[in-house]
């Protein structure tokens, strides 16, 4: 009776632990809640197409005036939203206990942000950006003017409605569908530091753009020209949160029905809010070969083997990731092993490889930066020890003579020992 | 010995004496080591039963893994905690003998249901070898000079300040057992060489094999018995006594030295150990020519020295020149850094900063002989020419030993320690020679006449070399006789013989020697006394006083009261409970063995320097501006960092003292490390003169961060000056914890930056950067 009690324990033990197993991979990277911020109400139904794509994908927009009093990203110290779209170029000042430091906090603790500017945009909208290292054309009346490459539909006038079709290529940033259409731009452009790493330029202008108020006549140079605009720019940080700043809220707008705009806002807004491009890795094993057990030291020269299952966020489930690039460091001080890991299309990387002739305290090291995706860099430390003193060899064959040597000088010693003592 | 003179002299009453003054003897002897035992508690009664400084707290953290893991898991230990990420082999580079010594103590009482800690072990193993030590000192002292010499020096040992220093309890360091293995192996090697027994030879390469377990020092062992063996060949003291001390010794003590893993093959490479070898074959070349000696007829013997001469030098030639090719082509050249800093005394300084920059490698001042061996400096003197009275095999020994360490601790202040056993044993037999003459004289000047012995103990001194000297006179025919009678007579036999030869005659030496006045005499024994008087005033002053401190705990007396600062131990408490296990932490040197043992927190560098390089990377990271410091540290997976910081209370030996170190270590890696950008006009100083680069550093500024806020000048009291720069602020690092007199402040690396900023704000930024350049340049010293 005990015993079927226990197995039938063990077995709800076990379906448990599926079920959280299966929870877990059930589970995104991110949560659902979105507050977006708008200067004006009328921006809900002017954009509500580009909202009617979030929330058609599960998420929970929250709407807020840019200056409600009430605004609070946080409170008791936890975050109420998991993600800011900040569709309010032109407010000075958010209300309530937000400001710049309030969203840039919001950033560091791991969440997502759409921002978008526009010309004349605020004080406030460019020091978040430039913050998130992308910087706006200083004069605050600039559009970005192209005189080939316009939209077709605005012939006539200062030719501020651009097309832009040179697109960042990337499937995981952009969607594996291509973006046909051109997309049309009306605002602001930006630069972005070449060093800095963590920003990219998704949407540049053409090399006929240039930057500069459209009203006034052209005294000095622009400051920015050609395809070093950026029209559009992600940045992922280094804790893996996603913000995209557009140098135009009309890109989101509903107008552009025949350009490209709508897909291209639904897929970089999959991207920026983690439904795409999210990688995770776990199971991080590794044993000698021949055994399972992992060891809390290995020895040098012996064989081992790594793996680790690395999943991608496919939006509704985790799915294997596949690439033929990842690879694991055996690091210590520099990598002393640097090799390809192989992988079984079902998301588990592994190899085996032999630990290098050299004790110390190793690492291993999985550092996998792809663009667009986030980035997984695992450490973990394991010691290597020299031999045991018995893990020696016992007897070398070059030292044959040498044995021979000292028990034969024994053996005559003692018969010379004998004979000295006992011959008369 | 004493079997033998009991039964040479063997009327009763002459026995009870014996027996009462063997009685006592002993009973001195137990005083003797509960004396050494209990002055040595002095750290315990003052402060509290803890290990001191640095090295013993590595010692004690061995001793702990050996208690726990076994003495196989020692052997093969990996430490991956210290030397991150280099990771050290504890058991192939540790000399064990310690740390095996108070495991097996420890390991005694547990399995006799006695549960001490291994702490208390640890902490009361130097008292108990001291005691051992200085019973060693009355077995050598008494081969030499007989009992009453053997006391004195015991008594003085048990208490020479110089050993003391480096044996209170608490002070659990290879010192403390290697000093009684020292004085032990050289008991046995005199012991052989009085009695050329081949036990005691076997006996004294074990107790070489002990020592080479415990300290480098052993190869002051193994080169000054080669040196007295060679003494004695050229003064034409060769003897089949001299061979059986000498020879068995160099083979089983290589054989067993080349066990322990530390020293290895270096038992026969490397050039501190080729004088025993050379020893060894100039011995047996003797042994050789002695032996044909008593063959031949003079004649012929001249005949052969000649062409042996010949043949001989031509051979001596060619192994001086193998010998010189070897030493050539070993590494290092045959000797080791240490060592050589031994022979060359500038050496270390010219060549090994890091040598250099320990304060017990650098040579003592005079006051210190004054301080650690007192009256014993005026003692010895008359020490050595008692020992010419006559000289003996043993008494040379002992000079020799004088003359040797004398000049090692000119050259070292860490060698002091092997110079007080010598001074005590002079000494004691100085102190005693004289109290004998004073006391004899004074019974002499009774009208009755004696000429029975007047002591009873100054038997043996006279004895040996006056054989000795008969020996001499007739040595042809006693060599022919003893070479005769060889082969035939059973190994006892012979033993008896040479007994006889050598037996205790009662020289007639008591009338030549001088006679003084009864006054003088008294007077005489008087001075001696007061000067044994403040002999041991002084040591118990030393005791109490000098050489207890803890160096952890930081004791301060003010008009208040006693004022304590436990400022180290309350930093590695805060770091092993508010830390992660696996973190690193970085800091100079001298505080790995601490941290580890204390903190339990991985280390970078510890104060085992076997890595130049390393060592150089913590201290180019410490003389860098913070940025490039924090990369070097970022590298190396350190999260925090340790300054010790003396200037709120005044405690001189803190990082800022050390900081030339840590340059110049550095600069001998990374050239552009400069020593003379943080001098200003070769002074070293962090006051408004200092420079920029210094000014700007990471040492001065982990030490200097808010230190303003103390008083509101910034006034170092360590330094005695206020200090250059005083509001800054830190990008890379922040503080985490400062202890309460701020001698440890503990940072910790910040994370990379979430974001990149843009150039908008980086222009701004940069120019307030460049303005506060161009401000430092109109007033580099704000």
């Amino acid at each position: 009776m005990a015993a079927l009690r226990l197995l039938l324990l063990l077995a709800a033990a076990s379906l448990l632990v599926v079920a959280s197993r299966g929870d877990a991979s059930g589970a995104g990277p991110r949560g659902r809640k979105l507050l977006v911020l708008v200067d004006d109400l009328a921006v809900r139904s002017s954009h509500s197409a580009f909202f009617g794509s979030l929330q058609a994908r599960g998420l929970d927009l929250e709407f807020r005036l840019a200056d409600d009093p009430k605004l609070s990203l946080h409170r008791y110290g936890q975050y109420l939203y998991d993600g800011l779209v900040l569709f309010a170029p032109s407010t000075p000042r958010f209300g309530g206990s937000v400001d710049q430091n309030a969203v840039l906090e919001f950033i560091d603790a791991g969440h997502d942000m759409i921002l978008a500017a526009d010309s004349s945009a605020s004080d406030l909208i460019r020091g978040i950006a430039t913050e998130c290292g992308i910087e706006f054309d200083e004069d605050p009346e600039a559009m970005v003017i192209d005189h080939i490459n316009y939209a077709s539909t605005e012939v006539e006038g200062d030719h501020t409605l651009i097309a832009g079709d040179d697109l960042i290529q990337s499937d995981v940033i952009l969607g594996s569908k291509k973006i046909e259409a051109p997309v049309l731009f009306r605002g602001i452009g930006h630069a972005v530091n070449p060093s800095n790493s963590l920003v990219l330029k998704v949407l540049s202008a053409s090399p006929s753009a240039y930057s500069a108020n459209p009203k006034t006549k052209l005294a000095s140079p622009p400051s920015l020209t050609g395809s070093g605009i950026s029209l559009v720019s992600i940045m992922q940080a280094r804790n893996n949160a996603r913000v995209l700043i557009s140098g135009s809220l009309d890109l989101f707008s509903n107008r552009h029905e025949k350009a490209g705009n709508e897909q291209f806002v639904t897929e970089t807004s999959k991207w920026v809010f983690h439904e795409r491009g999210h990688l995770k890795a776990v199971n991080v094993a590794h044993h000698k070969v021949g055994e399972t057990n992992e060891p809390s030291m290995y020895r040098i020269n012996d064989d081992l083997e790594y793996s680790v299952e690395i999943y991608e966020w496919s939006g509704t489930s985790w799915k294997p990731y596949v690439a033929d690039d990842v690879q694991i460091q055996f690091y210590m001080m520099s990598p002393y092993v640097l090799k390809n890991m192989s992988t079984d299309k079902k998301g588990l990387y592994s190899t085996s490889f032999k630990v290098p002739d050299v004790y110390g305290v190793f690492q291993f090291k999985v550092e996998y930066q792809r663009l667009g995706y986030t980035g997984v860099s695992l450490a973990k430390q394991i010691p290597v020890r020299p031999y045991r003193h018995n893990e020696y060899e016992r007897f070398i064959t070059s030292a044959y003579p040498y044995y021979a040597a000292s028990f034969s000088t024994m053996g005559a010693f003692f018969i010379f020992s004998f004979a000295y003592l006992y011959h008369k | 010995m004493a079997e033998v003179e009991a039964s040479t002299t063997a009327s009763g009453g002459d026995r009870l004496r014996k027996a009462s003054a063997g009685v006592l003897c002993a009973f001195t002897l137990l005083l003797i080591g509960v004396l050494a035992f209990s002055i040595r508690l002095f750290s315990v009664v003052k402060y509290e039963s803890v290990i001191h400084e640095f090295d013993p707290y590595f010692n004690y953290r061995v001793t702990q893994f050996l208690s726990k893991s076994g003495i196989y898991e020692f052997w093969n230990w990996f430490d991956d905690r210290t030397w991150y990420p280099l990771g050290r082999v504890i058991g192939g580079t540790v000399y064990p003998g310690l740390t095996l010594t108070a495991g097996t103590m420890w390991w005694l009482l547990n399995s006799v249901n006695i549960p001490l800690s291994v702490e208390t072990v640890c902490v009361f193993t130097a008292p108990i070898f001291s005691a051992n030590a200085s019973w060693a000192t009355y077995l050598l002292t008494k081969e030499a000079k007989g009992h009453g010499a053997g006391l004195m020096a015991a008594t003085i040992l048990a208490m020479v300040p110089s050993y003391i220093s480096r044996s209170v309890a608490g002070s659990y360091d290879n010192e403390a057992v290697a000093i009684f293995a020292l004085i032990f192996t050289f008991y046995l090697y005199v012991k052989t060489l009085n009695t050329g027994s081949l036990f005691y030879a076997t006996l004294n390469a074990l107790s070489y094999f002990y020592m080479v377990c415990s300290w480098g020092g052993y190869t002051f062992i193994i080169n000054l018995i080669p040196m007295h063996v060679l003494l004695c060949i050229i003064t034409g003291r060769y003897s089949s006594r001299l061979y059986i001390a000498y020879a068995p010794f160099v083979v089983l003590g290589t054989l067993l030295a080349a066990l322990v893993p530390v020293v290895g093959f270096n038992a026969v490479l490397t050039s501190e150990h080729f004088a025993s070898f050379l020893v060894f074959i100039i011995l047996h070349v003797v042994a050789l020519v002695y032996f044909i000696k008593g063959l031949l007829t003079p004649r012929l013997f001249k005949l052969a020295m000649t062409f042996v001469l010949t043949v001989g030098l031509a051979l001596c030639f060619a192994a001086v020149a193998i010998l010189v090719a070897l030493v050539a082509s070993s590494p290092t050249k045959g000797w080791s850094g240490r060592s050589l800093s031994l022979l060359d005394p500038t050496y270390a300084s010219k060549y090994i900063p890091i040598i250099a920059s320990v304060s017990e490698h650098q040579p003592p001042t005079w006051p210190s002989y004054f301080m650690d061996i007192s009256v014993l400096a005026f003692l010895v003197p008359a020490g050595i020419i008692s020992c010419f009275l006559p000289l003996s095999d043993a008494s040379s020994f002992l000079v020799l030993y004088l003359v040797t360490s004398v000049y090692f601790s000119g050259v070292m202040v860490r060698l002091m320690l092997v110079l007080a056993p010598a001074a005590c044993i002079l000494s004691g037999i100085a102190l005693s020679e004289a109290f004998n003459v004073l006391t004899r004289s004074m019974k002499f000047q009774r009208p009755r006449s004696d000429d029975g012995l007047p002591a009873a103990e100054d038997i043996t001194p006279g004895t040996s070399s006056t054989a000795a000297t008969i020996a001499k006179n007739g040595n042809i025919t006693k060599e022919k006789t003893e070479n005769v009678s060889k082969g035939r007579p059973s190994k006892k036999n012979r033993k008896e013989k040479e007994w006889v030869g050598s037996s205790p005659v009662r020289p007639g030496m008591e009338e030549k020697l001088c006679v003084l006045p009864a006054e003088a005499s008294a007077m005489g024994i008087l001075f001696l006394i007061i000067l044994c008087g403040l002999y041991v005033v002084h040591c118990v002053w030393a005791a109490a006083e000098a050489y207890s401190a803890p160096s952890i705990v930081l004791t301060s007396r003010s008009h208040e009261g006693l004022h304590v600062f436990d400022d180290f131990r309350e930093s590695y408490a805060w770091l092993r409970h508010n830390t992660e296990v696996d973190d690193k932490v970085a800091s100079w040197w001298d505080y790995g063995y601490q941290t580890t043992a204390m903190a339990n927190r991985t280390v970078i560098v510890d104060n085992n320097t076997w890595n130049n390089t390393h060592i150089a990377t913590v201290g180019t990271a410490m003389s860098s501006p913070e940025k490039a410091a924090w990369e070097i540290f970022n590298s190396l997976d350190v999260k925090y960092v340790l300054v010790v910081f003396g200037g709120l209370i005044g405690y001189p030996s803190d990082d800022i003292n050390k900081f030339l170190w840590m340059v110049r270590i550095g600069g001998g890696e990374f050239p552009h490390i400069k020593e003379e950008d943080y001098l200003r006009d070769g002074n070293y100083r962090v006051d408004a003169q200092g420079t920029p680069t210094m000014l700007n550093c990471l040492m001065y500024k982990l030490c200097y961060y808010r230190f303003v806020e103390t008083d509101g000048k910034g006034f170092d009291r360590a330094r005695r000056y206020e200090i250059g720069r005083k509001h800054f602020k830190l990008t890379h690092f922040e503080e985490v914890f400062t202890t309460h007199h701020w001698m440890v402040r503990i940072y910790k690396l910040k994370p990379q930056k979430n974001r990149i900023r843009g150039k908008l704000k980086l222009k701004s930024s940069s120019k307030a950067s460049s303005m506060r350049k161009g401000a430092g340049k109109k007033n580099p010293w704000q």
